[in-house]
């Protein structure tokens, strides 16, 4: 029983208390860069998250034998030939999605949250810890992401996946998209009332003084 | 072994990156087809935008046929529309060892001048004949390229296609809107004497609302000088290679 509550605190506790970016903040970057529309938002999660799963997956299970002095270039090699398979992946089943995206999946690479579950969690934990640690902050990522690009979407464009959301008689009755929400400036601030939110709903996170 | 060791570091990371590059080697080489595919679906989906035929045009075309939108279809369409396929030498003669369909812009501008070719795509549509020239040239950040239409006269513009790599979202970045491409439609190219005169993105040119179709200039987008500026230049630049080729088709209209 004690074991199973620690597989479900693994996938649970980042997408809230432990987020990767709304409490680590870590990834931040991407999260401005491609939570202008929904759809390329939840691809850029789902990436994020098979790669820290399978790269946490990897590296956990080569954790025994990896020499300590070229460990982190032994992960990023595991990392970078995750992303370029996500990559070429991308490529070949979702041509558009992958255009939008572009240079974004790449730098997964450089994205802390694959490095810091690495170097946090894989090197010391067994490995199907680390996978379900992998899925749980690759799904903390993927929450946040979606919850921004939820509102830069709706208020930014009026639509929804592509799709018109906002009645044609609100833009009638003189209501604006607001481009400012298009804007990386104004991704940055979304993310950091979702901060704000979810610090007043658990002052557990807010620093003490 | 010791796991400390010098021999057994290098022994590792010798295991390691073999497995990921024969990896890596095998995952290119299964993915490569579908690849081309799409690349090959995007070209072909670009230039038949250009005289008219967007994704919506398309798609409504293969659904009154009972069909679906997909390479097969489009590959289809585009071979129906688009009959002739030339790679034009620099005096507008035809060099038939060359697929024009193939040639990437890119690495044929890199040729010496005479050894490049200028692909030249020529759709018959009801009827209709339009010449598609593809674009490719520098914005203010990356490449930009696309495609130009023009009607039979060789002049009137029918349409364009625009893409980037990296210009600035919401500025550069909107020449690949509709509202920008739609901007060209009408515009003509040479002036009333036949002189070759291209289109200029300008700011401030007293025809903000483009009604004026022979002035050879739409309105640039605020904000992006450079990247306007790039797309004048690429016109220009593209367009002036084809020049001995569109007199041939005026002096045989004539």
């Amino acid at each position: 029983m004690a074991k199973k509550n620690k597989w479900v605190d693994l996938i649970k506790d980042p997408l809230n208390e432990n987020n990767p970016i709304t409490v680590q903040v870590l990834g931040i970057c991407s999260a401005l860069a491609i939570t202008v529309k929904l759809m390329p938002a939840i691809v850029m999660a789902l990436s994020v998250m098979v790669v820290v799963a399978f790269s946490n997956l990897i590296v956990s299970l080569m954790r025994n034998y990896i020499p300590n002095r070229i460990r982190i270039i032994v992960q990023l090699l595991v990392v970078a030939t995750l992303v370029i398979l996500v990559d070429q992946i991308l490529k070949a089943f979702a041509y558009d999605v992958s255009k939008q995206l572009s240079v974004f999946v790449g730098l997964i690479i450089t994205n802390c949250i694959v490095m810091g579950r690495l170097e946090a969690f894989a090197l010391a934990n067994k490995p199907f810890d680390s996978l379900l640690d992998g899925i749980g902050n690759g799904a903390g990522y993927g929450l946040i992401l979606i919850i921004v690009a939820f509102f830069r979407e709706l208020l930014g464009s009026g639509t929804l996946f592509d799709k018109q959301v906002i009645p044609q008689s609100f833009y009638d009755a003189g209501y604006v998209n607001n481009a400012m929400m298009l804007l990386p400036a104004m991704a940055l601030i979304t993310v950091g009332i979702v901060i704000w939110v979810q610090r007043s709903m658990y002052p557990q996170l807010t620093e003490k003084e | 072994m010791d796991r400390n060791s010098n021999l057994y570091t290098i022994l590792f990371a010798a295991v390691v990156v073999t497995v990921s590059a024969v990896l890596l080697a095998v995952a290119v080489m299964v993915l490569k087809p579908a690849q081309e595919r799409n690349k090959r679906q995007e070209k072909m989906t670009d230039i038949m935008y250009t005289i008219g035929f967007d994704q919506e045009a398309l798609t409504k075309k293969a659904a009154a046929e009972g069909l679906k939108l997909n390479y097969k279809t489009i590959e289809a369409y585009f071979k129906k529309y688009f009959l002739k396929q030339y790679a034009l030498k620099s005096d507008g003669t035809i060099d038939k060892s060359v697929n024009a369909f193939d040639i990437n812009l890119k690495t044929e501008l890199k040729k010496p001048e005479n050894k490049q070719r200028y692909p030249i795509f020529i759709a018959d549509v009801d009827g209709k004949t339009y010449y598609v020239i593809p674009l490719y040239g520098k914005g203010l950040w990356d490449d930009i390229w696309g495609y130009i239409a023009l009607e039979q006269d060789a002049n009137t513009v029918k349409g364009v296609k625009f893409g980037h790599k990296g210009e600035t979202p919401g500025l550069g970045a909107e020449i690949t809107k509709k509202w920008f491409e739609n901007q060209f439609t009408g515009e003509k190219i040479f002036d009333k004497d036949g002189t070759f005169r291209g289109i200029t993105l300008l700011k401030g040119n007293n025809d903000p609302e483009n009604k004026d179709k022979e002035d050879h200039e739409i309105d640039a987008i605020s904000g992006s000088t450079l990247t306007s500026n790039g797309v004048t230049n690429m016109i220009q630049e593209r367009l002036k290679h084809y020049l001995p080729f569109f007199k041939k088709v005026r002096q045989q209209k004539n």
